[in-house]
């Protein structure tokens, strides 16, 4: 008897799971198809005959690259130095805002004896550096600081460090408490225990954050090129506003973009490894 | 080291509304291994926790010296700290550190910031690190992540660390209840050991009867927060451990046995047990 109360009911409570998820579908797809009508109707109707298009640019590319044969190779020898400049900004403000976010996350952490009332300013004022995005901040500084790399470098470790303390600050509040208490109990001061008790429980994971962080930057780097920062992005400006003609150029700038995020990815797993199952941290 | 007084004199501790500690006094005058025992939420945790100032006082004094130390701050709060070393029943060690470095984060208190920032330890620290490793039996695991050790092993590392701070008292709370019962023997030789030899006075938190006998000098009881019983551990009897752990549990002291090897210990599977 009670065995039956509860199949009509589990089938019951099985039916309206479906009958939810019916409904999510049909309106995803909704959101989808309006979306899509609403920008077609936006572009006066040249949307879908440009949908058409759309691989004609990238074909173009490919095959400009493909023709040039191995002065491909030249040319990525050729943009080298660009890239440096783009993966320079980015290092620096990445190293920068990443060193800024340490400290921010240690004061907005909930966990680590920070006096109270500074936790939600430290929160809120990250939360304004996020806010911003890099390409606005770097259009304002160029304007102030003229043209170069550094207006780009500030403006992408302002960000950085609003981005990366948040998640830093949600690491530390994820650690064992029992070693901070242990070396409170020694006398060791705020800085000390910050030092010994929190730094090598976070540093595996900071590794990890920074790591993507940078590979971020990298690209954010190379697109602030297209404002006047130089590097990367500002090849890639040329090459793109030329259109016919330079494919093979903008092939070998994506290539060189491409190479370098793997790079970053690859000793991003090596030093995270090192640090979590390697030799003891000190 | 040598002879120093402790008084503790009507300490209180109140979490809002509850009472943990309710103005317990007692005085040492020479280094005695003391256990503090009584039932789990009796304030024994909470009592050494505020003679460490780990956790603040609601009332009361701690005079060391001629001194309250419940009014240190800064500074001078920081090194009793260290004066009074802690030993936990988690033992708290940082566990990705090796366990040299451990033992040497006893000597923070005082050590220099830079020193600190980049983690550098002068060649005499390493020295006494090692000997203190090596006086509790694990210097060939120096090298070791505390994190890897059993935790019998990382309760002597903590005891290291301990012994590296050059303490003047040393407090344990719970130091044994995590352990195996091998292990818990090797953890209380060891503290009554420093006791004995170095003359350091001991306190140490136990909820079993027959450990505070076996290596403890003086037993004070508590319950609900007050001291009811304070005497050599020789007068600990039956009645006394029964105000101590309350009337129902009729002790049958096997069921919070931690000792082995004792002859005269009923076997398990006794009937009698507590709430009988």
């Amino acid at each position: 008897m009670i065995a039956r109360v509860l199949r009509d009911e589990i089938v019951r409570a099985e039916q309206q799971r479906r009958l939810y998820s019916a409904l999510v579908v049909v309106l995803t797809l909704a959101v989808l198809i309006g979306g899509l009508r609403q920008a077609s109707a936006m572009n006066s109707g040249s949307f879908f005959a440009g949908l058409s298009k759309f691989f004609d640019y990238p074909g173009e590319i490919v095959i400009e690259a493909w023709q040039a044969g191995p002065a491909f190779f030249g040319l990525l020898w050729r943009f080298l130095p660009a890239l440096v400049e783009t993966l320079n900004i980015a290092l620096v403000a990445t190293l920068l805002g990443g060193a800024a976010a340490v400290g921010l996350s240690f004061l907005s952490s909930r966990n680590l004896d920070v006096w109270p009332p500074l936790i939600p300013v430290v929160r809120r004022t990250m939360d304004v550096m996020r806010a911003f995005p890099e390409l606005i901040l770097a259009l304002f500084l160029i304007f102030v600081l003229g043209t170069s790399p550094i207006p780009a470098m500030i403006a992408v470790a302002f960000h950085t460090a609003g981005a990366l303390g948040k998640l830093f600050s949600e690491v530390n509040e994820n650690i064992d408490r029992k070693p901070i208490d242990g070396l409170r109990a020694c006398g060791a001061s705020w800085m000390q225990r910050l030092r010994f008790a929190v730094w090598p429980q976070v540093a595996p994971n900071y590794v990890s954050y920074f790591m993507l962080r940078l590979e971020i930057n990298v690209r954010a780097s190379a697109i602030l090129g297209f404002v006047g920062a130089g590097g990367i992005g500002s090849e890639l400006r040329r090459t793109i506003g030329w259109g016919q003609g330079a494919g093979d150029e903008t092939a070998a700038l994506f290539v060189l973009l491409f190479l370098s995020i793997v790079v970053i990815d690859q000793m991003s797993s090596a030093t995270r490894n090192r640090l979590v199952r390697g030799p003891a941290l000190a | 080291m040598g002879r120093w007084d402790l008084e503790i004199v009507e300490l209180s501790k109140t979490f809002g509304a509850v009472t943990a500690v309710d103005r317990v006094s007692f005085a040492m005058s020479e280094p005695q291994m003391i256990g503090v025992i009584g039932r789990s939420g009796a304030g024994k945790s909470t009592l050494l926790r505020m003679i460490n100032r780990l956790t603040p006082a609601s009332g009361g004094r701690i005079v060391v010296e001629g001194r309250n130390v419940l009014e240190l701050r800064g500074r001078e709060m920081r090194e009793w700290q260290r004066l009074c070393a802690m030993i936990f029943q988690q033992f708290n060690l940082v566990p990705r550190l090796d366990v040299v470095t451990n033992v040497m984060l006893g000597r923070l208190n005082g050590h220099g910031a830079f020193k600190s920032l980049f983690a550098m330890f002068d060649r005499g620290q390493i020295e006494d690190a090692l000997a203190a490793l090596d006086r509790l039996g694990i210097a060939d695991r120096a090298l070791q992540r505390a994190e890897t050790l059993s935790g019998g092993q990382q309760q002597r590392v903590a005891i290291a660390r301990a012994l590296m701070q050059r303490p003047k008292m040393i407090l344990a709370d719970e130091p044994i209840a995590s352990l195996d019962p091998l292990s818990a023997e090797v953890v209380m030789k060891a503290l009554r050991e420093i006791r004995d030899r170095d003359g350091i006075p001991v306190i140490c938190n136990l909820h079993t009867l027959d450990t505070a006998r076996a290596y403890c000098d003086r037993v004070i009881g508590m319950r609900d927060g007050r001291v009811v019983f304070d005497g050599p551990s020789s007068e600990l009897t039956p009645t006394a451990a029964r105000d101590i752990y309350g009337a129902e549990a009729a002790l049958d002291e096997s069921v919070t046995s931690t000792s082995i090897g004792k002859a005269e210990a009923p076997a398990w599977g006794s009937p009698v047990v507590a709430g009988a």
